[in-house]
């Protein structure tokens, strides 16, 4: 009997909870807001998602192969960046666009910092930064909704999407002494409109990526990941609260304290960011105070982009930015040892 | 009807896993044939054998003297001869000088009888018989009593806690013998309560022991200097600072005791030993063990002489259900895995747990993916990952700058670890590298 007796270090016991478990637990709350997206969008976008998966998983069996590795393939975590960039893509892209995007995402934002782990940036933002600086155009084409009825009149073709509507009217009306009285009384209907179409931007009737458009299905999704502990409250919540905030006193068209808060919370991808990849756990902080701290420096950089940048949205760079501030956040927002001074 | 509970912050849930035992009664193990009684149970210097071999001894009689003020004295738990005083075995792992007892027709268990005088004892006699009868912490960790009850004069002791969380899954035996056992344990409270001239004295039970909870608190009621504190269930509630700073508010300093901040934590199986100590001058020849795990065909709660190998502990209990996987001193979070079943019962046995090859597994590592989760549960408030990379990484003075030697080792962290890290054992291997100077081969 003695020989056949197992030693190890304590403790004896594991929880339950294991990568892949948390990897598929995300994936499977994702999914809601993807069939909707093909749903709304209309099936193209089906093989957006599919093409983004399997670039993205072949691409980390690649790599695993050349450095000789363990082929880890099947832990989901190839899986959802594969998802979570798709999710993040026009739906009127061609398909070897997902297909770089995502090869590029786990090669150049993961593997070879050695894998799973190791990664400072989110790789499905790595893709995505990557997708929007190499061909812009492809990223920024929205094209006309699908019910052919556009949320206002401004552009329709290129900028479908309310924060890009918001943005275009918001700088007429910031500067209306230049445009004519037509264009200034167009942009402030525009900017009501908006305003007022917040069942669209609850259920996702709007134009945007993929799968970021349907707030009530990614917030039930969050919500059971919330309620599981599989993501902490703390990023999402002190990023949106800040996001919040920020559009409220500076994103007005009135001055100070004239925004529109909850238009800004539910537009672009804000809630898929906030939920779902400024709390990607390898490239975010480990510390309460820290993750507090990303959280709300995701929310400034965020409404900076929204509101003085060049770009409409700002979710995908301001993760990407604080991802590379987590080491220094970690380093000086270590908890006080118990009985420490 | 006890709706505040007291707690710390961070902790785990393991399953419990103490249905099995929580209900049995405390049974007696019938007296085994031979016993082997380590002269090291004790957190200090071993006791020195006064016994050769071939020496008759009698039950309770005093085989190992304790030369020095951390160490105590070590008594026979058999009566028969002596047939060898060497190292043998020993639950830590390591071998112990021993002395091993055959059992003969001189066996005999003496009839202790209550002191009629014990009321008029000193505080002085009081901890001379606590000494003399071998006392130590019986939670685990096996510090001497005499010595936690002895403060330097310049710590003002107020509080004396007296711990019955018994946190660690599985384990029972605690909670049995506050069942049974109530008036002895109170005695014992009060008794340590008297040494220390303390005003308040907290008894801490965790909430899954209601019956405990509801008998202790009939026994105190109307008692101004006894309290008991219902302790919310979480692993470790039953650390020492933990439990402090769960029923008082009070953090021991980083590196300090208890009496630090003014307590002194006695286990409630100490307690009880204590009361028989000083009233019937019994030393600590036997203890309550919880033999149970999946492995282990008929669970009990079993009182059993200490010296008594575990394997007759686990043949009394039915048997093997399977081939064990793994055969742990303790329980499952803290306890030592044996590679011998030879080893015997020493004073601080809490439980003897027989895990199947589907508990034991331990699965792969993997690389850590920053979850924070072992950050989050860490009692200590140490952040386990960054500290294991760097011990992993043989940077054993910057572990030491983030706190590795606060870390108590409770394993939270590795339980909680989703990628399956190792986290409490490299700290643990980082303790050693540090205490020994030496360094591994990369």
């Amino acid at each position: 009997m003695d020989k056949s007796l197992f030693i190890s270090p304590s403790p004896h016991i594991r929880a339950q909870d294991s990568i892949p478990r948390l990897m598929y637990s995300v994936i499977v709350t994702l999914i809601p807001a993807g069939v909707f997206g093909v749903y709304w969008f209309g099936i193209n976008t089906l093989w957006i998602m599919l093409v983004s998966i399997a670039s993205a998983v072949l691409a980390e069996m690649l790599c695993q192969c050349i450095m000789k590795r363990p082929i880890e393939i099947l832990d989901g975590s190839a899986v959802l960046t594969g998802l979570l960039l798709a999710y993040n893509l026009p739906p009127g892209i061609p398909l070897w666009l997902p297909a770089a995007g995502s090869f590029v995402g786990i090669v150049i934002g993961k593997q070879i910092f050695g894998g799973l782990g190791y990664n400072p940036l989110n790789p499905a933002l790595v893709g995505r930064a990557f997708l929007m600086a190499s061909w812009p155009v492809h990223m920024t084409v929205f094209g006309a909704l699908p019910s052919g009825t556009s949320l206002s009149g401004i552009d329709a073709l290129t900028s479908a999407t309310p924060l890009n509507v918001f943005k275009q009217a918001r700088e007429i009306l910031l500067d209306s002494a230049s445009h004519s009285i037509q264009e200034v009384t167009e942009a402030s209907l525009s900017i009501s409109q908006l305003y007022s179409s917040y069942g669209a931007l609850f259920t996702g009737r709007i134009g945007g990526c993929i799968g970021e458009t349907s707030a009530i299905l990614l917030l039930f999704g969050a919500a059971f990941l919330l309620y599981k502990r599989i993501i902490g409250w703390k990023i999402p919540f002190s990023y949106i609260g800040t996001v919040a905030l920020l559009t409220w006193i500076f994103g007005g068209t009135d001055g100070l304290l004239s925004g529109n808060p909850l238009f800004h919370v539910l537009s672009g991808g804000l809630l898929l960011g906030a939920f779902y990849m400024a709390t990607d756990m390898v490239t975010s902080p480990v510390t309460v105070k820290g993750r507090i701290l990303f959280g709300i420096g995701c929310g400034v950089l965020t409404v900076l982009i929204r509101l003085k940048g060049g770009y409409p949205e700002g979710v995908s760079y301001a993760i990407l930015l604080m991802n590379l501030t987590v080491p220094l956040l970690d380093r000086y927002t270590r908890p006080k040892l118990f009985g420490g001074s | 009807m006890f709706r505040k509970s007291f707690t710390f912050r961070g902790g785990v849930h393991p399953r419990e896993n103490k249905f099995r035992t929580e209900h049995l009664a405390i049974e007696s193990l019938p007296i085994p044939g031979q016993v082997v009684i380590p002269l090291l149970q004790h957190i200090g210097t071993p006791a020195e054998p006064i016994v050769r071999k071939g020496d008759r001894v009698k039950v309770g009689q005093l085989i190992g003297e304790a030369k020095k003020f951390v160490s105590v004295p070590i008594h026979a738990s058999l009566g028969g001869i002596v047939v060898v005083v060497e190292p043998r075995p020993h639950p830590l792992g390591i071998d112990v000088l021993s002395v091993v007892i055959d059992r003969d027709e001189t066996d005999q268990m003496p009839a202790f009888s209550k002191d009629p005088e014990w009321k008029t004892l000193s505080v002085e006699e009081m901890k001379f018989r606590i000494l003399q009868s071998g006392i130590v912490g019986m939670g685990g960790a096996g510090f001497p009593t005499h010595v936690k009850l002895s403060p330097p004069p310049d710590k003002k002791i107020d509080r004396l806690i007296i711990n019955g969380a018994e946190c660690e899954p599985y384990l029972t035996s605690d909670h049995r013998m506050m069942i049974e056992q109530t008036d002895e344990i109170l005695g014992g409270v009060r008794i340590l309560g008297k040494i220390l001239n303390v005003k308040e004295i907290i008894i801490g039970i965790e909430a899954n022991k209601q019956d405990a909870l509801k008998r202790f608190r009939k026994k105190t009621a109307g008692l101004k200097k006894i309290q008991v504190f219902v302790l919310r269930v979480k692993y470790p509630q039953g650390g020492e600072k933990q439990l402090i700073k769960a029923v008082t508010g009070r953090e021991v300093p980083s590196g300090g005791l208890p009496m630090d901040v003014g307590c002194i934590v006695q286990n409630v199986g100490t307690a009880q030993a204590v009361y028989e100590a000083v009233c019937y001058r019994k030393p600590l020849i036997e203890r309550v063990v919880t033999v149970t795990g999946p492995g282990v065909i008929r669970p009990g709660n079993i009182r059993v002489r200490i010296g008594t190998p575990i394997r007759e502990i686990i043949a009394f209990c039915g048997g093997l259900a399977e081939p064990a996987a793994k055969l742990v001193h303790g329980g499952p979070m803290m306890g030592i895995s044996q590679y011998t079943d030879t080893v015997p019962v020493i004073k601080g046995t809490s439980g003897i747990l027989v895990l199947d090859k589907k508990t034991a597994n331990q699965p792969p590592e993997k690389p850590c993916i920053s979850c924070a989760r072992c950050v989050d549960v860490c009692p200590m408030r140490l952040m386990p990952n960054r500290i294991a990379t760097l011990v992993e990484y043989a940077q054993h003075e910057a572990a030491r700058l983030q706190g590795l030697f606060d870390c108590m080792e409770c394993g939270s962290c590795s339980f909680i670890c989703p990628a399956r890290r190792n986290l409490v054992q490299y700290i643990k291997l980082g303790k050693a590298v540090c205490t020994n100077n030496t360094k591994i081969a990369s």
